[in-house]
C-alpha cells in the first residue's frame, strides 16, 4: 500500500470494512467510534496508516509502543502489552467485557483507539489490587460468587468501581440498571448486584 | 475434616479471575505467534471462487489459505459434526458463514484488513432456507433411543375426558458465551499443541488427531480457563482445524479468535424445534395419554438430534405414551448441544401443556403435577431418588403460591398485570469413565490432576474439596490442575456429567493415596490427623518423597436397575404492561433435588444461571434468518438479545437435600443443565396467568401479546 495516497476517507472506509463485511451495517458503534477518532485525529498532524509511536499510561506505568493508529486500546492492551485481563467479548461495543477506566471514567476499550487515550490514565483489572491486597470490589465479587466462567468479570468489576464513583448506585434497581452495559452470559447478575451493593454499604 | 464437602467455600480459582490473571486460550503468548482471520461465506448454498491476490499483497500478510493450498484433512466418521470439519477441502458452500478462506498476517489488524480484501464469487445453488419447506425424515441414528411407544396413546387421547393438544415452537438460539471461540495452534514436527476454548480436551484431542491423521499421542490440547461454553464448546469446530492447518502452512503458531458475528457461523446452535404435545386426562387430572412429537432441524450434511421428547417419559406417569423425533435438513451449519439440549425445549412444550391441562380441568397447576407424580419411568424402572414432590412443595411455599388467584388477568399491581407460573423440571444423571491422579508431596500438601475442564461450574473448587476431604487437608493445602489432555482422562464438561465422572475418580484416587499413607502409618489413622504437617512427618519417617493415588472410575450397573435424574420445580412471577405488551420477570424461585451438593455457593450460582437462561429463552433469544437467502440477520449482541442485569430479578434457589447411593461414588447428579429446564415454561405460564394469552412460540415478545 502506498502510504502517500491514502486519504483519510479511504483509511476510514478500509478500517471499517471488516466490521461491515462481518455483518454489522453502517452506523455500527465501531464505525462511529472510528469516525470520531478520525475527527479528533484530524486536528493533529496526519498519522498512519503505518505504525507510529504511541505512549500509553496503564496502571501508573508508561508504555512506549509502535502501532498503527487503527489499533484499538483493547488490542493494544491484550496483544501488545500482554495485559490480557481486559477481555474481548464482541469488539463492537455491545458487551462491556472490555471495560477499562480512562481518567476514572468507564469506557469500552474496543471502541477506543489507543492513539486517542495517550496522556490519559488508564486503569485495567491488573491495576486494581494493591499488591496482594484485593480491591474491595474484587473481594466482594469473590465473596458473593459474582461470576462463574470469569470472562465478563474484569469488565464487571471496573464498571462497578466506576459506578460507585458516579454515585448512581443508590438501590438495587439502580445498580441493575447501571450495570446493564456489562453482559454476563453465565447469569451471575444477582450475585454481581449483591457484591456491588455490599461495597456500596447497602444491605441486600 | 468432615463437613468440608458441601461447604460454601469461595472458588479456588476466584482470585485469578477477579485479578485478570486467569489465562483464556486467546491469551496464550507463544514466540512467533501470527494471526489468522477467517473469511466466511455470504451465501447459504453454492460454490465459491476465491480471489485472494489483493489480500496476498497486503502489508503483513504471510499466507492466504484457500481450498487450493489448504493442507488435506479427513475427519472421517459419520458422527454429528464430522463433516463440518472438512474445511477448505472443496469449493462447496453449504451454509451461511462457512469458512472459505483464512488470512494469516503478523498482526490482528492487518489480518482483519486483508481478510476484507479477499474477493469471493459464488455460483449459487438452491438452498433449503425455510423450516416448513424442508422434508421431514426419521433419523437413522439417535432417534431410536429416544422414541417411545407404550400402550395406545392415540386411542387413549380420543377417549379422554379432558384433552389439550398444542404445537410449541422454540426458535434457533445461539450460545453466545462471553468468550468467543479461540484456538492457538502450534506444530513441533509432527506434534500438535492446541490451546483451545473447549469443554473437553480429551474429546478435542481425539477429533484433531483423527482429522489430521496422526496418533492421539501426537496431539496435546490445553483448556485451562474457558469463558463459558453451554454446550457450544463441546465439539471441535472448523476454526480449530483451520488454525492447525494454517500453523502447518506457515510453519509458525497461529491464533484464530472468532469475532462476535462469526460466532453465529460454524460453532453450532440450538436447532429450531416444532413440537406437538397432546395430553389426555380424566376429570381428576390423572393423565391417560401423552403424545410428544418433535420435528427439529439439522444441516444438509451432518445429523444432530437432541432427545427433545425424552422428558415426557420421566416427569409423569401415564399408561399410554408416544414420543417421536423427526428431522429436517436445512442449509445451515450443524446444530449442537446447548444447555439442557432436549430437555430445555421439551419441557417448554410439556410444561406449557400441563398448564393448559390445569386450566382445562380446573385443578391447581401444582396439585395437577403432584397427582401425576410417578415412582417409575416409562420403562417401569424405579427412580434412584426423585425429589419432584418435595421441590414443588418447598418451592410453592417459598414462592407464596397460595396467594395466587388462578383466574387469568385477575391479579394487578397498579396498571400492570401480575402473573404467577409454575413448571416442573428433570434432567438425566450422566456419567462416563474417568481417571484421576492425587499426588501427596513431601511437604504433606497434595496435587490433583484431571483433564476435566472448569467451564465456570466450579470444578476447580469442588474437586479440590473432594480431595481435601479424603486426605484430611484444608483446601489451601491442595493444589489442582485441570484442562490438559496430558492429565488423566475425563469426559467433556457437558451433559452435567463432569463432576459425577471426574469427581468420583478424584475421590477414588484420593482414597488410594490415603490407603498408601495409612499403610505407611501401619494402619494408625491418627497419624493422618493434623493436615500437611502430620502427613509430611509421616512421609519423612517412612522415607518417601511422594505418594501417588490413581483411579479409573467407571459407571456401575446401578444405571441398569434405576432411572437416574435430577428433579426440580420452577416458579416465576411476571408483570405485564397491558398497553405495551412488555414482560418483566420480577421474582423467581427454583427448587432442585440433585443429589449431594458439593459446594452450596457454586451450586446456587448454577441454578441462578439456569434461571437467567430461562428468562432469555422465554422472552429474548431468537436467531433470525432471511428466509430468501438463508443468511442470519441477528449476528451480534445488539440484535441477538441475551438477558442483561436489568432483566434479571432476585432468584432464590432452594437446595433439596438428597442422599442417593446409586448414582456414583460421590452421590452427585449434576446441576448445570436442570436450572433451565422448565424455566421458560414457568414464565410462559405466568404470562398466561397475567394476560389470558397462551404464547406457544418463543420468545414471548410484545407483538405476540398485543396481537
Ligand atoms: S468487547 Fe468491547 S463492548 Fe464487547
Ligand atoms: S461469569 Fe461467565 S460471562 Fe460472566
Amino acid at each position: 500500500m502506498d502510504v502517500g495516497k491514502v486519504t483519510r476517507r479511504r483509511f476510514l472506509v478500509r478500517a471499517a470494512l471488516p466490521t461491515i463485511a462481518a455483518g454489522v451495517g453502517i452506523g455500527s458503534p465501531r464505525l462511529c467510534a472510528l469516525a470520531q477518532a478520525a475527527a479528533s485525529v484530524s486536528v493533529l498532524p496526519a498519522s498512519g496508516p503505518g505504525p507510529m509511536p504511541v505512549t500509553l499510561n496503564v496502571n501508573g506505568r508508561a508504555h512506549e509502543l509502535r502501532i498503527e493508529p487503527r489499533v484499538t486500546l483493547l488490542d493494544a492492551l491484550r496483544e501488545r502489552l500482554a495485559l490480557t485481563g481486559t477481555k474481548k467479548g464482541c469488539d463492537q461495543g455491545t458487551c462491556g467485557a472490555c471495560t477499562v477506566l480512562v481518567d476514572g471514567r468507564r469506557v469500552n476499550a474496543c471502541l477506543t483507539l489507543a492513539v486517542m487515550v495517550q496522556r490519559k490514565a488508564i486503569t485495567t483489572i491488573e491495576g486494581l489490587a494493591d499488591g496482594d491486597q484485593l480491591h474491595p470490589m474484587q473481594a466482594a465479587f469473590l465473596a458473593h460468587d459474582g461470576f462463574q466462567c470469569g470472562y465478563c468479570t474484569p469488565g464487571q468489576i471496573l464498571s462497578a468501581v466506576a459506578l460507585l464513583a458516579e454515585k448512581r448506585a443508590t438501590d438495587e434497581a439502580s445498580v441493575r440498571e447501571w450495570m446493564s452495559g456489562n453482559i454476563c452470559r453465565c447469569g451471575a447478575y444477582p450475585n454481581i448486584v449483591a457484591a456491588v451493593r455490599s461495597v456500596a454499604g447497602q444491605p441486600s | 475434616m468432615s463437613g468440608l464437602v458441601g461447604a460454601p467455600v469461595d472458588r479456588v480459582d476466584g482470585r485469578l479471575k477477579v485479578t485478570g490473571a486467569a489465562k483464556y486460550s486467546a491469551e496464550i503468548a507463544l514466540p512467533g505467534l501470527v494471526y489468522g482471520v477467517m473469511v466466511l461465506s455470504t451465501t447459504a448454498s453454492g460454490t465459491s471462487q476465491v480471489d485472494a491476490d489483493a489480500a496476498r499483497r497486503a502489508p503483513g500478510v504471510i499466507a492466504v489459505m484457500t481450498p487450493q493450498n489448504a493442507p488435506r484433512v479427513d475427519s472421517g466418521g459419520n458422527g454429528a459434526g464430522d463433516r463440518t470439519l472438512m474445511v477448505l477441502q472443496d469449493e462447496v458452500v453449504r451454509y451461511d458463514r462457512q469458512p472459505v478462506a483464512v488470512v494469516v498476517a503478523d498482526t490482528f489488524e492487518r489480518a482483519t484488513d486483508a481478510a476484507a480484501m479477499v474477493r469471493v464469487r459464488y455460483a449459487a445453488a438452491p438452498a433449503v432456507t425455510r423450516f416448513d419447506a424442508a422434508a421431514e425424515y426419521k433419523p437413522a441414528s439417535g432417534g431410536r433411543d429416544v422414541d417411545k411407544h407404550k400402550g395406545d396413546a392415540a386411542a387413549a387421547l380420543a377417549q379422554a375426558a379432558v384433552k389439550v393438544d398444542g404445537t410449541y415452537i422454540v426458535p434457533v438460539e445461539h450460545h453466545n458465551p462471553m468468550e468467543p471461540h479461540a484456538t492457538v495452534a502450534q506444530w513441533d514436527g509432527d506434534q500438535l499443541t492446541v490451546y483451545e476454548s473447549t469443554q473437553g480436551v480429551i474429546n478435542a484431542r481425539r477429533t484433531l488427531a483423527q482429522t489430521f491423521g496422526i496418533p492421539t499421542a501426537s496431539v496435546r490440547v490445553v483448556s485451562k480457563f474457558i469463558g463459558g461454553g453451554f454446550g457450544g464448546k463441546g465439539s471441535v469446530w472448523p476454526h480449530a482445524v483451520l488454525a492447525a492447518m494454517a500453523a502447518k502452512l506457515v510453519n509458525r503458531p497461529v491464533k484464530i479468535v472468532l469475532s462476535r458475528p462469526q460466532m453465529f457461523g460454524s460453532v453450532g446452535f440450538r436447532p429450531q424445534t416444532v413440537q406437538r404435545v397432546a395430553l389426555g386426562a380424566g376429570s381428576d387430572g390423572r393423565l391417560s395419554a401423552i403424545i410428544h412429537e418433535t420435528s427439529a432441524q439439522t444441516s444438509v450434511f451432518d445429523e444432530f438430534m437432541a432427545g427433545t421428547g425424552a422428558i415426557s417419559a420421566v416427569l409423569y406417569g401415564t399408561p399410554n405414551l408416544t414420543i417421536t423425533h423427526r428431522l429436517r435438513r436445512l442449509n445451515t451449519s450443524t446444530p449442537t448441544f446447548m444447555r439442557a439440549p432436549g430437555e430445555a425445549c421439551g419441557s417448554f412444550a410439556l410444561e406449557s401443556a400441563m398448564d393448559e391441562l390445569a386450566y382445562a380441568t380446573g385443578i391447581d397447576p401444582v396439585e395437577l403435577r403432584l397427582r401425576n407424580d410417578t415412582q417409575v419411568d416409562a420403562d417401569g424402572k424405579p427412580f434412584s431418588s426423585r425429589a419432584l414432590r418435595e421441590a414443588l412443595r418447598q418451592g410453592a411455599e417459598r414462592f407464596g403460591w397460595s396467594r395466587r388467584d388462578p383466574r387469568p388477568r385477575s391479579m394487578r399491581d397498579g396498571r400492570l398485570l401480575v402473573g404467577m407460573g409454575v413448571a416442573a423440571a428433570s434432567y438425566p444423571t450422566h456419567r462416563s469413565a474417568a481417571s484421576a491422579l492425587v499426588r501427596v508431596n513431601a511437604d504433606g500438601t497434595a496435587l490433583v490432576q484431571s483433564s476435566g475442564v472448569d467451564i465456570g461450574t466450579g470444578a476447580y473448587t469442588v474437586f479440590t474439596q473432594i480431595a481435601a476431604e479424603q486426605l484430611g487437608l484444608p483446601v489451601e493445602q491442595v493444589r489442582i490442575e485441570l484442562g490438559d489432555s496430558a492429565f488423566p482422562a475425563a469426559p467433556n464438561a457437558g451433559g452435567s456429567q463432569l463432576t459425577a465422572s471426574a469427581g468420583s475418580a478424584i475421590k477414588l484416587a484420593a482414597l488410594d493415596a490415603r490407603a498408601k499413607l495409612l499403610a505407611l502409618a501401619r494402619g494408625d489413622a491418627s497419624a493422618l490427623i493434623g493436615g500437611a504437617a502430620a502427613i509430611a512427618a509421616l512421609m519423612r519417617t517412612g522415607g518417601v518423597e511422594t505418594i501417588e493415588g490413581r483411579s479409573d472410575a467407571k459407571p456401575g450397573d446401578d444405571a441398569q436397575k434405576y432411572a437416574m435424574h435430577s428433579f426440580g420445580a420452577q416458579f416465576a412471577e411476571v408483570r405485564v404492561d397491558p398497553d405495551l405488551g412488555t414482560v418483566r420477570v420480577v421474582r423467581f424461585v427454583n427448587a432442585f433435588g440433585a443429589g449431594r451438593i458439593l459446594n452450596e455457593k457454586t451450586a446456587r450460582s448454577q441454578y441462578i444461571g439456569g434461571a437467567v437462561w430461562g428468562i432469555g429463552m422465554a422472552l429474548l433469544e431468537h436467531t433470525r434468518y432471511d428466509e430468501r437467502s438463508g443468511r442470519i440477520m441477528t449476528a451480534n449482541l445488539a440484535e441477538y438479545l441475551v438477558p442483561v442485569n436489568a432483566d434479571v430479578p432476585a432468584i432464590e434457589p432452594i437446595i433439596i437435600p438428597e442422599d442417593d447411593p446409586h448414582v456414583n461414588e460421590i452421590g452427585v447428579k449434576g446441576i448445570g443443565e436442570i436450572g433451565i429446564v422448565g424455566a421458560a415454561a414457568a414464565i410462559a405460564n405466568a404470562v398466561y396467568h397475567a394476560t389470558g394469552k397462551r404464547v406457544r412460540d418463543l420468545p414471548i415478545t410484545p407483538e405476540k401479546l398485543l396481537a
